[in-house]
C-alpha cells in the first residue's frame, strides 16, 4: 500500500501547458502515473503534447474521472487554482507553486474547510512520490525505491537526502510527502502522521521540519497520544539566526519562538528519534528497525 | 519587506489610523523647520531606522524648541545606533522623524498578524504598552488579549470592544479604538501586511487615542500587487551582499563564519550549515541557489561568496534531483577558471549523473575536495578553513 496516491490515481495538470507543468507532467507520466489531462483557462479543447486541455476544473473532471491534480500554476493565480480543484470535488490537490501571497492561501484555506472532501498537500512543496506506483510533483522518481518507510518534510532536497540516506542502507519508501515550508499549508505533519498510522505498509517514518511556527509542536504531542510506529526526526535550522526568513516563507525564529531547540526537545519526548546531523536520518531508521 | 516608522505611519493615516503630526527630515535643517511648522511646545525627534529599541539605544529625544530640535537632529544624523535589535554593528542613521509632543495618559499596545495555527489574523492587544511585547509574553501573558479574525467577514465590532475594554479603556475610547482597530485591520489586508504593530498605542490628556510609534512588515510574496509600497525598501538598511545576491534571485544570508555555503533547496541550505557547525565550524552564510540552478547561478553564487572577505573555504552540497550533477561540475569548473577562487573548495553532490558529474571534477586537473556524504564534507571543509 501506499498513501495519498497509487496506481489507482488519475492525474490532471493546472497549468499543463506551461514549462514547468510540460516537463513534470512528461516525467510523472515516465514513471507510470495516469496523467489525464491539463487545465489552462482560455486553451479548452487544444491538445498539448498528447493530453486534452480542459478551461476549467469542472470540465476536465467530468470528461477524464480525475482524482488527484498537481498544480504548476504561477503565485499570483495559484490560490485560485486550489480553490477551484477542491470545488471540482478533487480528492487529492498538490501545490508546488512557490511565493503564494498569504492573504491569498488565508482564503484558499478558508475556502478548504466548506470543501472537507479535498485534501491539499503544500504549497511551495516537491509533492507526492508512491515509489513504484506514481507520482505527483518534482520529487525526482528514479532516486526513489518501493519498501517500507514513509517521509514527511518541509523542504524538498532533505527529502531527497532522506530518500538517498535510506537507498545507501538497502531500504525503500512507501510514500514521500513534500509538505511545504510556508506557514499556511494543507497537509501537516499531524495529517500526514495519521495516513501513515493507517497504512499496513509503512514500518517506520522519517519526518524532517524546519524552524518557524509550531507544527512540529504540534505533532509531537499528537505523536506521544496517537503515533506507534518509530518516527526518526531531523529539524533543519539549528544554526539559523532569528528574525531571518531562511529561504521558505515559513521558517523563521520569531519572538524568540520557533527554534529547532524547542521542536527538538518536544519530539524527543514524544519518543521520537531526533538526530542532531542531517546524515544521519537514514542510519538512525536501520537502528530503529533493528536490521 | 520592512519600512520605516514614518512611512508606516503615513500608510496608516491614509486607512484612518490617527497618529501624531510629523514630518520626515533628511537633515538638521530641515528637521528645525518642521518643528517649527508643528508649532508645539515640545517636539519629538525620533531616529528612523529598521530596528526596535531606539530610545533605549538615545534614538528619540524631545525638543523644547525648534532649534534644539534642530540640534538634536545634526547629532542624530550619521550617529551608529546601536539596540538590542540592530546587532553590534549597530545601523547608521539618516532619516529623522520630527514630531508633535502629545499628553499621554496611558501607553497601551495593539498589533495584527497571520496566526500560523488557525490560519486567521490575530489582533493582539495589552495594557502593558511602550514595552518589549515579547518580554511581556513571556512573563505575564494574562496581559495580552487576542481575538481570532474570520477572513471572510473581517473585525467585527464586538470584537474590537472586547480588546478595548479587556485593556481598561473607558465607553468614550472604545468607540474610538473600534474605529481604530477596524481602520488597522482595513491596512492589514490592503497593503498585504505581514505584521503592524502600534506599540505604544496611547490615550491623550484631550481623550484621544493615537499610534504613537508604528511598525509594518510586508509580505514579500505580495509586493508585485503593492508598488508603491515595494519602492519604500530602503536599501541603507539591507546588508550590501545580500541586496547583490538578490538581483541573481540568490537566496543569500550573511552570516559571521568563514565558511562559505553553496546548496540547492532551503532546507538542505539550512541542514549544511547545522552540519558544518556539528564538525565544529562556522558557517559565512545561508544560500539557496534554487532547484534549477544553472552555471550562470553557480558563477554568481561564486562571486557572492568571494565577496565575502572572511571566507576561508567553501563547501559545496547539491543534492541533484532536477538539477543534473554533470552540469553542476560544469558549471563550478568554469566558474572557479574564470573568478579564480583562491580558497579551498569542497564539493559533495549526489543524484541525478553523479558519476558523470564527479569524473569532470576530477579530469578537470583543479584543485577541489571530494565527499561522498555530508557529514564528510563537513569534516573536511572545517579542517581546510582551519
Amino acid at each position: 500500500m501506499s498513501i495519498l496516491i497509487d496506481k489507482s490515481t488519475r492525474l490532471l495538470v493546472q497549468g499543463l501547458t506551461g514549462r514547468e507543468g510540460t516537463f513534470h507532467a512528461k516525467q510523472a507520466a515516465a514513471y507510470g502515473t495516469t496523467v489525464v489531462g491539463g487545465v489552462t483557462p482560455g486553451k479548452g479543447g487544444s491538445i498539448h503534447e498528447g493530453w486534452p486541455i480542459f478551461d476549467t476544473m469542472h470540465q476536465a473532471v467530468e470528461k477524464t474521472g480525475a482524482n488527484a491534480t498537481v498544480i504548476f500554476v504561477p503565485p499570483p493565480f495559484a490560490a485560485d487554482a486550489i480553490m477551484e480543484a477542491a470545488d471540482a470535488d478533487i480528492g487529492v490537490v498538490v501545490c508546488i507553486t512557490e511565493g503564494i501571497p498569504i492573504l491569498d492561501m488565508m482564503r484558499a484555506m478558508t475556502f478548504l474547510k466548506t470543501r472537507p472532501r479535498t485534501r491539499l498537500v503544500g504549497p511551495n512543496c516537491p509533492g507526492v512520490i508512491s515509489p513504484g506506483k506514481a507520482k505527483a510533483g518534482i520529487i525526482p522518481g528514479h532516486i526513489c525505491k518501493e519498501g517500507r518507510v514513509g517521509i514527511v518534510s518541509k523542504s524538498g532536497t532533505l527529502t531527497y537526502e532522506a530518500i538517498h540516506q535510506l537507498t545507501r542502507v538497502g531500504l525503500g519508501q512507501t510514500t514521500c510527502i513534500g509538505i511545504g515550508g510556508d506557514p499556511l499549508i494543507g497537509t501537516s505533519f499531524i495529517d500526514a502522521l495519521t495516513l501513515f498510522a493507517a497504512d499496513a505498509d509503512t514500518d517506520a517514518v522519517i519526518m524532517i521540519g524546519e524552524i518557524g511556527g509550531s507544527a512540529e509542536e504540534d505533532a509531537a504531542a499528537w505523536i506521544t497520544a496517537n503515533f506507534k510506529k518509530p518516527i526518526v526526526g531531523f529539524i533543519a535550522g539549528q544554526t539559523a539566526p532569528p528574525g531571518r526568513r531562511m529561504g521558505h516563507a515559513g521558517a523563521i525564529i520569531a519572538g524568540g519562538k520557533g527554534t529547532a531547540a524547542e521542536k527538538m526537545a518536544a519530539l524527543t519526548a514524544a519518543g521520537v528519534k531526533v538526530v542532531k546531523s542531517p546524515a544521519d536520518m537514514g542510519s538512525a531508521i536501520k537502528a530503529r528497525l533493528g536490521n | 519587506m520592512k519600512i520605516h516608522e514614518y512611512q508606516a505611519k503615513a500608510i496608516l493615516a491614509r486607512h484612518g489610523v490617527p497618529v501624531p503630526r510629523g514630518e520626515v527630515a533628511f537633515n538638521a535643517v530641515e528637521a528645525g523647520e518642521i518643528a517649527r511648522r508643528l508649532g508645539t511646545p515640545v517636539v519629538v525627534v525620533k531616529a528612523q531606522i529598521h530596528a526596535g529599541g531606539r530610545g533605549k539605544g538615545g534614538g528619540v529625544k524631545l525638543a523644547k524648541s525648534p532649534d534644539e530640535a534642530e540640534a538634536l537632529a545634526g547629532r542624530m544624523i550619521g550617529m551608529t545606533l546601536i539596540t538590542h535589535q540592530t546587532g553590534p554593528e549597530g545601523r547608521v542613521v539618516s532619516r529623522i522623524l520630527v514630531e508633535e509632543g502629545l499628553q499621554m495618559t496611558r501607553e497601551l499596545y495593539l498589533s495584527i498578524l497571520l496566526d500560523r495555527a488557525s490560519g486567521k489574523p490575530v489582533m493582539m492587544a495589552s495594557a502593558a504598552g511602550g514595552m518589549d511585547i515579547e518580554e511581556v509574553a513571556a512573563s505575564t501573558p494574562e496581559k495580552i488579549v487576542k481575538v481570532f479574525i474570520e477572513p471572510g467577514v473581517g473585525l467585527v465590532p464586538f470584537e474590537a470592544r472586547q480588546l478595548g475594554f479587556a485593556i481598561g479603556l473607558d465607553g468614550p475610547q472604545v468607540t474610538k479604538a473600534v474605529q481604530l482597530m477596524t481602520a488597522l485591520y482595513e491596512a492589514f489586508v490592503a497593503t498585504d501586511a505581514s505584521l503592524i504593530e502600534i506599540n505604544p498605542l496611547v490615550t491623550t490628556a484631550s481623550g484621544n487615542l493615537l499610534a504613537l510609534d508604528a511598525k509594518m512588515n510586508f509580505d514579500d510574496n505580495a509586493l508585485y500587487r503593492h508598488p508603491l509600497i515595494r519602492d519604500l525598501r530602503d536599501l541603507e538598511e539591507e546588508n550590501p551582499l545580500e541586496i547583490e545576491a538578490s538581483k541573481f534571485s540568490l537566496n543569500y544570508i550573511h552570516l559571521d563564519g568563514n565558511i562559505g555555503c553553496m546548496v540547492n533547496g532551503a532546507g538542505l541550505a539550512m541542514a549544511t550549515m547545522d552540519i558544518i557547525k556539528l564538525a565544529g565550524g562556522e558557517p559565512a552564510n545561508f544560500l539557496d541557489v534554487g532547484g534549477g540552478a544553472n552555471a550562470e547561478q553557480i558563477r554568481n553564487a561564486f562571486k557572492i561568496l568571494m565577496s565575502d572577505k572572511h571566507v576561508k573555504a567553501v563547501l559545496i552540497n547539491i543534492f541533484g534531483g532536477i538539477l543534473r550533477c554533470d552540469v553542476l561540475a560544469q558549471g563550478v569548473i568554469a566558474a572557479v577558471k574564470e573568478l579564480g577562487v583562491p580558497v579551498p573548495i569542497v564539493i559533495r553532490m549526489e543524484g541525478t549523473n553523479v558519476d558523470e558529474g564527479k569524473r569532470l571534477l576530477k579530469e578537470s586537473q583543479m584543485n577541489f575536495t571530494t565527499a561522498d556524504s555530508m557529514g564528510e564534507a563537513a569534516t573536511k571543509v572545517v579542517q581546510l578553513a582551519g
